[in-house]
Formats: structure tokens, sequence, C-alpha cells
């Protein structure tokens, strides 16, 4: 018999392929099912939003910020006002604290819904996408009610918040945090102890400690892999160190670690949740109470020349920024989130930058598949939880 | 730990670098010059006080009209010691100076955001090795991040007429390729 003649193939996954979230493309080199090398190609939804962001006035940059994570929206916004708020030398009420970290917690239940809906859904078991989106969609109710906006609320400000919690909102929120302990459990049930989920998840796409630290993955994927490292209990901000959370770990470092750490999170942010919306009342400040950013009552507007004069002067010119530069850094549902803000004294940024945990796991996901198998990539790239908006911004 | 001790400490392990503190309003920002900000990097990663493991991002601002016109800003953190650091390193515009080493022998994590600093700034980082546009257009040409870059252009959609072989060109085309790759 002839001898076999083999070589190599190039295959390009995406930009389109439906398990890259979005459009992520990468060109792996294939010898039978074992990748011998993968370049991820990114780029395709870079939309510029830093350099927007210099062109527009300190409040006007909230939005732009949100857009970039598309799942995680509030975390993005969070990170950029308080480098802001840093910056100016702003401190927040408590109430306002309290409710930020309450809609943080809730956003990153709804990134993580996303997650184990789509994770799961590409490696086999399609029905959880309905049943995470279904409880996803109770947390958007809750981000109409508050904002009037699903996606991208706009609802945290420089100086607070864009205004007082509506009616209804303790309602909603009790609402899901009564019912969704019982669906993480039914997830569970779903995947946990699901052979083929553990065959496809145990075991693959192995990170360990070092490299995932060397390779700046810290967040839930350096969790699976045995870190404690969690912004909210190493540097915390807007009063994380008040509530009592526990940071879940795991050691192994593969995917299902990974799952594991991201439902224990989900079930922690229930509990952040619970407590922040006890000490969160219906209505009390929603704003500090510094004249150069926060526009005064409506009510004084109407009365008081000063007040019209000052309300003019932050609708028309927005309000200045001392010289300087600031990162906060947030707990993202991804990792690490941090704005990078440079100002030069003027009412718009000289310079806005966004850490992103999906870039850094893109650049590390060449190592972490390095001879897998091809089937093993879509289990890794779910397990990663990118998010390409975040990747390109 | 305040800018001050940390340049203490760098200064036993790395004599003769001239550092330089610098105003913050959040955690510790020190400036480094280029020539010795390999050296600076390991030992802030390896110094027991110290033990920046984590680069947390690479990025850049440009201060135009300012001369030296960029900065060069590295986040660290340190995991063991809860401690973080901004790291800056002043960048000229013109070619000679606007070269900086890369860190990625000190952290992996440096290789793409140092690539998208040159693809947004245009700065150069020496012994990168590969320094292609990252989120940018292979094709596209300036720096778009920089502040003399206009923020409103329109550019043409690149496109690419489809190749027309015909069958014998087809033909020769595979068996080359398969003659090249028996050798």
């Amino acid at each position: 018999m002839a001898e076999l003649r083999t070589e190599t193939m190039t295959v390009n996954m995406g930009p389109q392929h439906p398990s890259t979230h979005g459009v992520l493309r990468l060109v792996l080199e294939l010898d039978g099912e074992t990748i011998k090398s993968c370049m991820p190609t990114i780029g395709y939804l870079h939309t510029g939003i830093e350099k927007t962001a210099e062109q527009k006035k300190w409040q006007q940059v909230v939005p732009l910020v949100e857009r970039m994570d598309y799942l995680a929206a509030q975390s993005n916004s969070l990170a950029y006002v308080l480098s802001v708020e840093t910056l100016l030398g702003l401190e927040m009420p408590q109430r306002v604290k309290d409710i930020r970290v309450l809609l943080a917690e809730l956003q990153r239940i709804a990134s993580h819904l996303v997650w184990i809906g789509t994770h799961a859904m590409e490696i086999g078991a399609v029905s959880m996408l309905f049943y995470a989106i279904r409880e996803r969609e109770l947390l958007l109710n809750i981000n109409e009610l508050v904002a009037g906006f699903r996606f991208f609320p706009s609802y945290f400000r420089v100086g607070g918040l864009r205004e007082d919690l509506p009616r209804g909102f303790h309602d909603a929120v009790t609402a899901f945090l009564d019912r969704f302990p019982a669906k993480i459990d039914e997830f569970e049930g779903l995947l946990t102890k699901n052979d083929m989920f553990t065959h496809r998840t145990q075991g693959v796409g192995v990170i360990t400690l070092d490299e995932a630290l060397a390779w700046g993955l810290v967040g839930p994927i350096a969790r699976g892999s045995g870190s404690d490292y969690d912004v909210r209990k190493y540097f915390p901000y807007t009063g994380y160190e008040t509530y009592d959370f526990k940071v879940p770990t795991a050691t192994e470092g593969d995917v299902f670690a990974r799952y594991r750490v991201r439902v224990e999170e989900m079930r922690q942010s229930v509990l952040i949740s619970r407590q922040a919306l006890e000490r969160v009342t219906p209505s009390g400040a929603w704003a500090c109470d510094d004249p150069r950013v926060v526009p005064p009552p409506k009510d004084k507007v109407y009365t008081e020349m000063e007040a019209l004069i000052q309300h003019f002067l932050i609708y028309s010119q927005g309000f200045t920024v001392p010289v300087g530069d600031a990162y906060v850094p947030v707990e993202g549902p991804r990792g690490e989130h941090g704005c990078y803000v440079v100002s030069d004294g003027t009412n718009r940024p000289w310079r806005v930058k966004m850490r992103a945990p999906s870039f850094m796991a893109i650049q590390a996901l060449p190592k972490v598949i390095q001879n897998g198998m091809i089937a093993d990539v879509i289990a890794v790239i779910g397990s990663t939880d990118v998010v390409m908006g975040d990747c390109d911004r | 730990m305040d800018a001050s001790s940390i340049l203490d400490t760098l200064k036993t392990a790395v004599p003769g670098a001239s550092y330089e503190a610098g105003a913050s309003v959040d955690f510790a920002t020190i400036y480094v010059p280029a020539a010795s900000l390999v050296e600076t990097c390991r030992a802030l990663r390896d110094t027991p006080s110290l033990r920046f493991n984590v680069l947390i991002e690479v990025t850049a601002a440009d201060y135009l009209p300012r001369e030296p016109r960029f900065e060069v800003v590295y986040h660290v953190l340190s995991i063991p010691n809860r401690l973080r650091l901004r790291v800056k390193v002043r960048v000229a515009s013109n070619e000679v100076d606007g070269v900086l080493p890369t860190v990625q022998s000190i952290w992996p994590a440096a290789g793409w955001p140092e690539r998208e600093v040159w693809d947004m700034f245009g700065i150069i980082f020496a012994g990168h090795g590969d320094l292609r546009r990252l989120l940018m257009p292979e094709d596209w040409e300036g720096h778009p991040a920089r502040k003399d870059y206009p923020v409103q252009i329109r550019k043409a959609a690149q496109t690419y007429e489809p190749l027309e072989v015909t069958e014998d060109e087809f033909k020769a085309n595979i068996e080359r390729d398969r003659l090249k790759r028996a050798h």
C-alpha cells in the first residue's frame, strides 16, 4: 500500500461562526482533529469608542462606554464613573453606593445568564439557552423600569445616578431574588451532573494559576485555577467592604472549574443583592450634592436665577475635571474592568481607555487550546466568556 | 506603599536608573526611563517586597503638542502584596526616541496590549516580533488614537476583484503546491 500523504489543514473558524460570540476569527492549523496552532484575528467590532469619547463631554461618555461590553453595560459605566469621580474627588452618599452595588450585581447575574445559556448551548445542551434567557428577561425588565432602557441603561452618572428609583423597584427586585436561587438549582440540575456536559468540560482547556496570572486573566478564569483575587475583596470600591459574601474558587483550571466558579458567583450575587436591597430606601439621595456636577433640583431651577444658570451651564458646557489621570478597577462579570481616564482640565476627556478582560482572554486562547481537539475550542471559548464588543471596543 | 518607598526599593534593585515619582490621586505612579524599563519591570516582578505578578494593561496617551509627546502607561498589580502601581515611560515623537523595549519577557500578557499601542499610537516596541495591526484593518494607514489624526474622515471601502483562473491554471497551481510541500 502506498504511503499516506498527510499535511496540516488551515481552517478559518469565524468571523461568522455561531459559537465565537460575535465576530472572533480563529485561523486554526489542524492535524486531523488536533490543533497545531491558532491565530486569533480581532478588530471586526472595533468602533473607535475611545477616540469618540475624546470628542464628548464627560457625562456624554457614559452611554458610549456602556456599548463596549454590551452584556455588562453597567460594569463598564461603573468603572468609568468611579474613575472620573476619583479625579473630581467626589464622595457619594451611602444610598447611591448601595444602589450601584445592587445594579452591578444584577448586571453580573444577567451577564452570567447569557454565558451559561450560550456556553451550554454550544456544547449541546440547547434547552439551557431558553431557561437562562427567560430569567435574564426579568433583569432586563428591571433595567427598563429603572432607566427606560433594557440593554444600556446609562443610569450611573458622574456624581451619582440619573434620577431616583422608580416606584415598584423593590417589588420587582424582590420578586426576582425570591425566584432566582431555585432557578440556579434548576440550571445545576441540568448541567452539573450531566454526563455529557461533564465529559465535554472536565480536563478540557486547562490553565494553570501561573499561566493565568502571567497572561493577565484576573477574574473568573484565574479563580477557576485557584486564585482568590477578586477586586471587590482586594481593592473594595463603592462600599463592597461592608457586604458579606464569599469569593468562589476552584483549583482544576479546566472548563468545568470555570463553570462552577461562575454558577457560585451567581449565588453570591444574589446574597449581595439582598443585602443591598435591604439598605436601599425607596426614595432618598440619588446624587452627591456637588453643584459643579449635579444639576440643581427642578423646583429651584424654576424659581431661582442662580439655579437656572447652573442648570444651563451643566447642560450646555458640562463640567471640568482637574488635570490628572485615574484608574479605578471594578470586578466585572468577565474579570477586572477598569477605566483609565486622563483629564487636561477641560470639559472633555483627554483620553479614555477601558481595560478589557475579553481582550486578554482571547490573547491567551492559542496557549490554552494548543494540542487540543477542535471540538474543545468551542467549549474553551464558551468558558472564557469573551464578548467581542469588550475586546475590540 | 507609596511611590517613594517603591522607588527606594527599586533604586537598590536597579542601580543607576533615574526614577521620578509622579503625581496621582489613586495609587502610586512612577516615571521610568525607557533605557532601564526591562530591568525595572523585572525588579518589580521579582523583588519580594513588591512582586507585581500581573500586568493589568499597557496603554498610552498622546500629549500633543508637549514634547516628549507620548506617555506609555503600564498598570501592574501585586496580588500577594495587594498593591497597584502605574509605571509611566515618556516617549518622544521622533523615530529614534519613539522606541520602547518590549516587556513580554517579564509578563507575556504584554503582547497584544503593546500591539494595540503600536496600532493606535505608532509607538514601536523593539523586540516585539509581532507588531502587526490588531484592531485596525491590515492595510490601514496612520495611527488613529493620535491627537493629530482627523476625527471625521471617509475612506472608500476596500474591494478586491475576484481572482479568475482557467481550469488548466487551477490544476497547475495545485500541482505546484503539492511539489512545494513534497520538498
